[in-house]
């Protein structure tokens, strides 16, 4: 019976007795939830236009930090570090189309994935030699992102909301409404669901594979690079960034790969889920439960829904 | 960024010429030194028994295939290299033999994408669905329901296409080639599979295009009733070498034909 009260009873009193601790937690999963979002929507950006899951999305977010803070750390004013980043991942797009995926077209998926660890393992060699292995700080002042925190009086308590997060937050919600209603009201969307759908049928109508791959893979660098940007300005810029990379796998299996609004709202539920559940029964199983909780959320939830929650429903005619 | 789409060709006169093409995979010759060409206006059907060639030609025009010798000439302008989407912005559209629609579009969007392009405005303007981009989206979707209308599939157009009948997918597809306004549809066993009301029904469309949009049309059927309704002129393909070309009655007479078809005691 206690371990009963423990699991059903007593987190739930803890929330009603403090709810400003349960608001905060709320929050504090939710910018969480955000960031994984940002990283989920690079890894669906590619999966969409190309089938790839693209092992190389979490090096391409520390790739981008790396460069910004690099070129910055060289005396190169802030803004034009994020100029010339801008235009590195664009040329990285570029690259990767004409060295990776032109000679390996029509080769099968698992093919093109084992190609994305080879970019994975010379991102992250290339950004060593050029910038050096050692963490660094993002330069966050520098490009003008708010700093400090904003107290709210809420039940009694106080909820601290970090600025810096506040600005993730609604950089996060442009960058996903922009992209959303790109792939699906633009005739370069709708060309992107095409060759998603079939390169035969695609190049047919004229649709050039090239170009729609250099934007995809270009798009998902911004992504990164604005994913690195807010990651690195919570904690530091490093290689070990590249591990959040498979954070946003539960993410995909929530929202589903194919689905823009589906990484957001995986991204929002997996960590709102692990703050919430690290904070509240964490306790019971000794702590550290937030490493993995999300997997078993993804888990849970595959099991009513494989396509996951928004993901295109699979249909097959026999 | 247009391709120039080269000089206007007058109805009768040749439209493309394939001169003395060959392709082979490995040791295999797919089509073997074959000449023959397409007037503007006409139906020009390509028969022959399973694995003639017939769908590797239509590869090779619409530049899926690169022919190992041999010239194209198409609107009077000669090719070596050409890939599918130059073809397709040179004015060559099609269908394929296992239907490749995009299974997760609906039959509306399908059609639009064949507008790809026709379509020039800067992203940044579509982006915002704003000024000329606006319009332009409303124009094309104009065309493409002009399109819708004369298939008669208005019903399904909000349908994705996966769930759709295998005919109406045939369909779809063939209003997705349509809405390219193609100088050249080609068109691969866009009857196969189907009753004999759907055949009907879509030989109808097919001397529709024909009549109605002028469209020259080079199709592959195994159906020979209706190859030989359809069509002006017929080549006949046998393992990737031309055994004959000229009228349906013409090659229906040709012992070499009959031959391949119905077998010869050697």
């Amino acid at each position: 019976m206690d371990i009963l009260y423990k699991v059903f009873i007593d987190p739930f009193m803890q929330m009603g007795a403090a709810p400003d601790l349960l608001f905060q937690t709320l929050w504090d999963g939710l910018v969480a939830g955000v960031l994984y979002s940002l990283i989920a929507l690079g890894f669906v950006l590619i999966f969409k236009a190309s089938g790839v899951f693209n092992f190389a999305q979490g090096i391409m977010v520390v790739f981008a930090a790396l460069t910004l803070v690099g070129l910055h750390e060289h005396g190169v004013p802030a803004y034009v570090a994020l100029a010339i980043t801008i235009v590195v991942m664009f040329a990285l797009a570029v690259a990767v189309e004409k060295l990776v995926l032109r000679p390996l077209v029509n080769q099968p998926d698992i093919i093109l994935f084992m190609a994305t660890f080879g970019l994975t393992y010379f991102l992250i060699g290339f950004g060593e030699l050029v910038f050096g292995g050692d963490p660094k700080v993002m330069i966050a002042d520098q490009l003008g992102l708010p700093r400090g925190a904003i107290d709210i009086k809420v039940a009694g308590g106080f909820v601290s909301l970090q600025k810096i997060d506040i600005a993730a937050t609604v950089i996060a919600s442009l960058m996903v409404a922009t992209l959303a209603i790109f792939f699906q009201k633009t005739r370069i969307g709708r060309a992107l669901r095409a060759v998603a759908d079939s390169h035969k049928a695609a190049l047919s109508v004229g649709i050039s594979l090239e170009q729609i791959w250099v934007i995809v893979w270009f798009a998902a660098g911004l992504v990164a690079l604005a994913t690195g940007i807010m990651w690195g300005a919570r904690s530091e810029v490093s290689f070990a960034l590249e591990v959040i990379a498979l954070k946003a796998l539960p993410v995909l299996i929530l929202g589903g790969f194919t689905s823009i609004p589906g990484a957001i709202v995986g991204g929002v539920i997996i960590g709102v889920g692990e703050k919430v559940g690290e904070f509240y029964w964490g306790p019971l199983l000794g702590s550290g439960i937030e490493t993995w909780l999300a997997y078993v959320i993804a888990l849970v939830f595959l099991l009513f829904r494989p396509q996951g929650l928004f993901g295109e429903k699979i249909i097959e005619r026999i | 960024m247009r391709a120039p789409s080269g000089p206007d060709v007058a109805v009768g006169d040749v439209l493309l010429s394939v001169e003395n093409v060959s392709l082979s995979f490995g040791g295999v010759n797919a089509v073997s030194d074959v000449s023959f060409d397409i007037r503007k206006g006409e139906i020009r059907a390509i028969i022959g028994p399973n694995g003639a060639g017939k769908t590797s030609m239509l590869n090779i025009i619409n530049g899926f295939y690169q022919p190992q010798h041999g010239r194209i000439t198409f609107k009077g302008e000669m090719r070596s290299k050409m890939r599918p989407h130059d073809a397709a912005h040179g004015g060559i559209a099609r269908t394929f033999q296992n239907v490749a629609l995009f299974r997760g579009m609906t039959a509306l969007d399908n059609i639009m994408a064949g507008r790809t392009l026709k379509m020039h405005r800067n992203f940044f303007w579509q982006l915002l669905r704003y000024g000329p981009a606006m319009t332009e989206e409303v124009e094309h979707r104009h065309r493409v329901e002009e399109i819708i209308d004369f298939l008669k599939i208005q019903e399904i157009r909000r349908t994705p296409v996966g769930r759709l009948p295998y005919g109406l997918q045939k369909r779809v597809e063939l209003g997705r080639a349509l809405a390219m306004e193609p100088d050249l549809l080609l068109l691969d066993e866009p009857m196969a599979g189907m009753n004999i009301e759907e055949k009907e029904d879509m030989s109808r469309f097919v001397l529709d295009v024909n009549d109605h949009y002028g469209t020259t049309i080079a199709l592959i059927e195994h159906d020979m009733g209706v190859v030989m309704d359809l069509s002006d002129r017929v080549m006949v393909l046998d393992h990737g070498i031309k055994i004959a070309d000229g009228t349906p009655d013409e090659v229906k007479s040709n012992q070499g034909v009959i031959d391949a078809y119905l077998g010869v005691a050697h």
